[in-house]
């Protein structure tokens, strides 16, 4: 027990560490440096590990192969979006249809209570992008949690696939400006505080932080009863079943609290890219973060937070020179152009999985490697220590 | 008098035209160990998943302490498919999924060690306890339950150690010797809090010296834990042993019942197991 405070303690302090560097970071860097690109990685980064660390929690920990994610993601982004457009500009955003909703979290809750109220409306939207997925999610669970493994994975994709279509219904043009996209709303770069001269910038601090609290969650009830509960099933249902757990009950939550947080992944993403528009949300998408999942270790969540960056970083940043011809300053010829990253993206992905046959990470966790690694260098004594 | 714990009337188990289970009625008293044995291929392992809620038996009843937890009649196909007796004896249907059952109080190992491969022995014994916590998933999470939690572990360590297994506590399910496996799957079994225990051939595999280890070991259990056991099992030195009545099973048909002494002398049993010359020749 002892341990455990000291290692969480180790944990907030090396966290904390992160925050502030990025921080730094953000005031430094200026958007034309080439070390911007940075900033924009861990945005999206931070967005992509949250969703892959939702999907590890259903495929890795429940062992339930869903492919659902995009369509989540959607439902979250949309109601985000929605719900926190200016009424002002409704208008200008839903040129072709009247607009139903005709108010705006932040600012139902700015003009209550002032600026703070501007923040909670925010999270409140945040919070209900993510009800919106789980809510979706109960009722998709109904009859398709029944189904197994590769069937399970078929009706979650199609699942994503009608949602998406559903959303760019002309008839439902009044809440979802149909196939058009939607924007205005509060977006990354909204969050900059105006002290005096100084501009304090927090557009990549908030989606960390966001991240951060929401892997923060999974992990605690990833280690909770429920978690084990989890865990058990993925080893085996039957013996699960025997042992008192209810198979449909703690699926069901499993995939609840997946979406719920893919949901909040998806407000994240409408709040990276500035516009929502279904046909973004393709089943490639899913494809990505099943990629990540797979490449950081199913069952590791700190190997999906690995995944997430090294993929966001690699597919735009290091790899983007290929593209346009010069990648580390060779510069290719013609040929070499349009689409080439992709082609050494996908060697380079096949090159881990054959080295890195479980993933990145395996099974374990960052604290495992570290103690690993630590015990290691101690040499001997160390060693028996930890045996003992 | 003795006192029925579980009670099987009549239950039938049939897959589509073959009946696996046929007619089965048998009771288990409080405090007995009861043996159900047969050939291979009886219907024994499916008389168990029919009292456990695996499957659902086609026709027939279980009850646990006088309450019903099972009971069903042939319906839509199978009534015309039906080959076995008592049609429209039984008209509920009682249905429980597997869970619901363990939370009766009936618990359960398997013929093929179940445990969860990955997981530490500590877990495993953990996470039986899941099921009697007073909590919910936000309590849980947000570590609410502390008091519920450190119950659920103190509970868990303590069986451990009852069971001689605590210090493999941090082991690997999977890595345990097959005959600590056994213990392992008992040892979860008993920390459901079971006042009865169904144990799918427990001494499958073992040689004689753990097979008597084993016989010492349910004896001791029944008597700590105030169990009632019903058993399947092929050894019948640990039968013989340890049983105090003996179902015997054939083609899925109760052929012979009683002590030991009377079921090792039944004729049918004999047969059932050796087989029965067609035409004996000299």
């Amino acid at each position: 027990m002892k341990q455990k405070s000291k290692q969480s303690m180790t944990a907030t302090i090396v966290l904390a560490a992160v925050f502030a560097l990025v921080i730094l970071l953000e005031q430094v860097i200026k958007p034309t440096d080439p070390a911007a690109m940075l900033l924009t990685v861990l945005k999206k980064g931070s967005v992509y590990a949250l969703v892959a660390v939702s999907m590890n929690l259903l495929n890795g920990f429940t062992g339930l192969f869903s492919l659902g994610q995009a369509g989540f993601m959607l439902l979250g982004a949309y109601a985000y979006a929605i719900f926190t457009i200016p009424a002002a500009d409704r208008a200008t955003v839903y040129r072709y249809y009247d607009c139903v909703v005709n108010f705006s979290f932040p600012e139902v809750f700015g003009n209550a209570i002032g600026g703070l109220g501007f923040i909670l409306g925010w999270i409140i939207a945040v919070i209900l992008a993510g009800l919106v997925a789980a809510g979706v999610a109960f009722l998709i669970g109904l009859p398709v949690l029944r189904l197994k493994s590769d069937y399970l994975a078929i009706a979650t994709l199609g699942f994503a696939e009608i949602i998406r279509a559903i959303f760019q219904w002309g008839r439902l043009g009044p809440v979802t400006n149909g196939s058009n996209p939607l924007k205005s709303y509060i977006r990354l770069n909204s969050f900059q505080l105006r002290l005096g001269d100084f501009t304090l910038s927090l557009t990549t601090f908030v989606p960390m932080l966001m991240a951060a609290v929401c892997i923060g969650v999974i992990i605690m009830l990833v280690n909770s009863s429920y978690g084990r509960a989890f865990k058990a099933i993925r080893e085996d249902e039957i013996a699960a079943e025997a042992m008192g757990i209810s198979l449909y009950k703690h699926k069901q939550l499993s995939f609840c609290i997946s979406s719920f947080f893919a949901g909040v992944g998806g407000a994240m993403l409408a709040m990276f890219a500035g516009t929502v528009q279904a046909n973004n949300f393709k089943a490639a998408m899913t494809y990505e973060l099943l990629l990540i999942v797979v490449l950081g270790g199913i069952g590791s969540i700190s190997g999906s937070c690995i995944g997430a960056m090294l993929f966001i970083a690699a597919s735009e940043w290091w790899l983007r020179g290929l593209d346009s011809g010069v990648f580390m300053g060779i510069q290719a010829p013609n040929v070499f152009r349009n689409g080439f990253r992709l082609v050494v993206f996908s060697v380079v992905i096949m090159a881990v999985v054959l080295f890195f046959r479980k993933g990145i990470m395996g099974d374990k966790e960052l604290p495992d490697l570290v103690r690993r690694i630590r015990a290691k260098l101690g040499g001997k004594q160390k060693a028996g220590e930890s045996n003992g | 008098m003795a006192e029925n714990v579980l009670r099987l009337e009549d239950v039938t188990m049939q897959f589509g035209g073959v009946v696996a289970v046929n007619n089965l009625s048998l009771e288990v008293n409080r405090g007995e160990i009861v043996a159900l044995i047969g050939p291979n291929g009886a219907g024994k392992t499916t008389a168990f998943n029919c009292v456990t809620g695996v499957y659902e038996p086609t026709n027939g009843r279980v009850s646990l302490n006088g309450e019903v937890i099972v009971e069903n009649h042939p319906q839509a196909k199978m009534k015309a498919l039906y080959k076995g007796e008592n049609q429209g004896k039984y008209t509920a249907v009682v249905s429980h999924t597997p869970d619901k059952i363990t939370q009766r109080g009936i618990a359960r190992t398997f013929q093929n060690i179940r445990l969860f491969g990955a997981l530490t022995v500590f877990e495993n014994v953990l996470i039986a306890k899941h099921m009697r916590a007073k909590q919910n998933v936000f309590s849980a999470t947000f570590r609410f339950n502390a008091k519920e939690e450190k119950r659920m572990r103190d509970e868990a360590m303590a069986l451990l150690e009852e069971q001689n297994l605590a210090h493999l506590r941090d082991a690997t399910s999977s890595s345990l010797p097959y005959g600590l496996q056994r213990r392992l799957e008992i040892a979860r079994a008993l920390a459901t809090g079971p006042s009865m225990l169904l144990l799918d051939e427990p001494a499958a595999g073992m040689n004689p010296q753990e097979t008597q280890e084993l016989t010492d070991f349910i004896r001791q259990i029944r008597e700590h834990y105030k169990l009632t056991i019903f058993m399947i099992e092929h050894h019948m030195d640990l039968v013989m042993q340890i049983s105090d009545r003996i179902y015997v099973l054939d083609f899925g048909r109760l052929i012979s019942q009683g002590t030991p002494a009377e079921v090792q002398s039944d004729q049918r049993v004999i047969d059932a197991y050796l087989g029965v010359a067609d035409d004996a020749e000299d």
